[in-house]
């Protein structure tokens, strides 16, 4: 099995069309993700009762294959980029949800009480102590939902769509490597650089955490 | 779409769809025998690699990131590349099944070896017990609880995947889906998918349960 470098450099054009569009599909996904799950962890975190319903439900959705998840949405959104972001949103909100709420639940009793007798309002407590201090953990999360979607958007090839994963079916339906060989590389690639630039992102956001190391 | 759901419930349980070759019967047997085989091997590799890293202490750093790569790794990509390598037999599927499977093995019996309370390893080795007695007695007991949630997950990410047996030509509940694909028959292609998540979710429900019945002695 050898790599037609040839074909490589007269495709840069496609590579880097579709490296973009799966990029595109993986990150919508992880920043819908973060949107529905974040009101949903503080909503966890507070209302006990509510807590379990909600880790439950999405480890149930977890568990569905993500080609049934894409399947299972056809008759809603069709073979569209909708369905590919859609699915993708449902795979990150058991990870995004969890480590929000256990990320919340490790800020300490006292802070909280420290803020409440300073006299600051719940939303504000929410907003500036907590949220801040759950950081760390909300980030491992989104490290992890990021580096998974970037690899599931190639799953969404199979309704049409799927950036990088399109090299996948042609290269297959060629008997051809190489297109299949760069996209398997291209998207490493891509989750290992997206995943760099969260830790940095992270060491920007949490500039507590620097002078104690 | 009410008329669809119909068609798909009517799809599930009529008779003739359960019998024969390509009856669901046969299709879910096939892929249970794929999932359950590729997680034994995976077993067979994360589960010593685990135990070593855990116990020695070394090699951590290879464990996290061999989870990270693990995840980044696209298992479409993977099988049509072994495939388009070895040519068509069920290599493929199982390599691409197994690689799935090993990160998630490897870093949970990685951390269930790690929370063991280290004084409770040095009362061990203050008895005079071997590094491998350790191992067996004390520190192989005490992960078990999490050992067994990382081979469930594993489990469950392996017949969710396995679907793609099928796109390779082979059998497995896979089939419909993409034989559904193929012929823009959507309640095969929804049937399939329902069947896949149901075992998924079935098995996952299941394991969970019997995780906490054997372990319902533990506080932690």
């Amino acid at each position: 099995m050898t790599l037609d470098w040839s074909w490589i450099s007269g495709h840069t054009d496609d590579l880097t069309t579709l490296t973009l569009s799966h990029l595109q599909a993986a990150l919508t996904a992880v920043l819908l993700g973060l949107l529905i799950s974040l009101p949903l962890a503080v909503v966890a975190h507070r209302v006990r009762p509510l807590r379990g319903f909600l880790l439950g439900i999405s480890n149930v959705l977890f568990t569905i294959p993500s080609i049934a998840i894409f399947v299972l949405l056809l008759p809603v959104s069709g073979l569209t980029r909708t369905t590919t972001v859609i699915g993708l949103t449902i795979y990150t909100l058991v990870v995004l949800l969890r480590n929000t709420v256990e990320g919340l639940d490790s800020v300490p009793l006292k802070t909280k009480e420290a803020a409440k007798a300073m006299g600051t309002r719940p939303l504000r407590t929410l907003l500036t102590v907590e949220l801040p201090l759950a950081l760390p953990v909300i980030m491992a999360g989104v490290r992890i939902a990021t580096v998974m979607s970037i690899s599931l958007v190639s799953v969404a090839t199979y309704i049409g769509d799927g950036g990088l994963g399109q090299l996948f079916t042609d290269g297959f339906q060629r008997n051809f490597p190489t297109p299949v060989i760069a996209g398997v590389a291209l998207t490493i690639l891509l989750a290992v650089a997206a995943d760099a630039l969260l830790v940095a992102l992270q060491y920007v956001l949490t500039p507590w955490k620097r002078r104690r190391a | 779409m009410y008329e669809l759901f119909e068609n798909l419930g009517t799809w599930l349980v009529s008779d003739a769809q359960w019998s024969g070759p390509d009856g669901i019967g046969h299709r879910l047997a096939e892929h249970l025998q794929y999932s359950l085989l590729a997680t034994l091997i995976a077993a067979a590799i994360g589960l010593p690699l685990g135990l070593l890293i855990g116990h020695t202490g070394k090699g951590a750093f290879v464990a996290i990131n061999l989870a990270s790569f693990g995840r980044a790794l696209p298992t479409v990509g993977l099988v049509v590349l072994v495939f388009l390598a070895g040519g068509l037999s069920m290599l493929p599927v199982y390599v691409a099944l197994v690689a799935l499977a090993v990160p998630a093995i490897v870093t949970n019996t990685y951390a269930g070896m790690t929370a063991v309370d280290p004084d409770v390893k040095d009362a061990a080795r203050g008895q005079g017990m071997r590094g491998h007695q350790v191992l067996a007695h004390v520190e192989l007991p005490l992960a078990l609880p999490l050992i067994m949630t990382g081979l469930r997950l594993a489990l469950i990410q392996v017949v969710a995947t396995a679907t793609i047996a099928a796109y390779v030509s082979f059998g497995g509940l896979g089939r419909y889906v993409f034989d559904g694909l193929a012929q823009r028959d959507l309640v095969q292609v929804l049937g399939g998918a329902v069947l896949v998540a149901l075992v998924a979710v079935v098995l996952d429900v299941g394991l969970a349960g019997l995780q906490r019945f054997l372990f319902r002695h533990r506080t932690a």
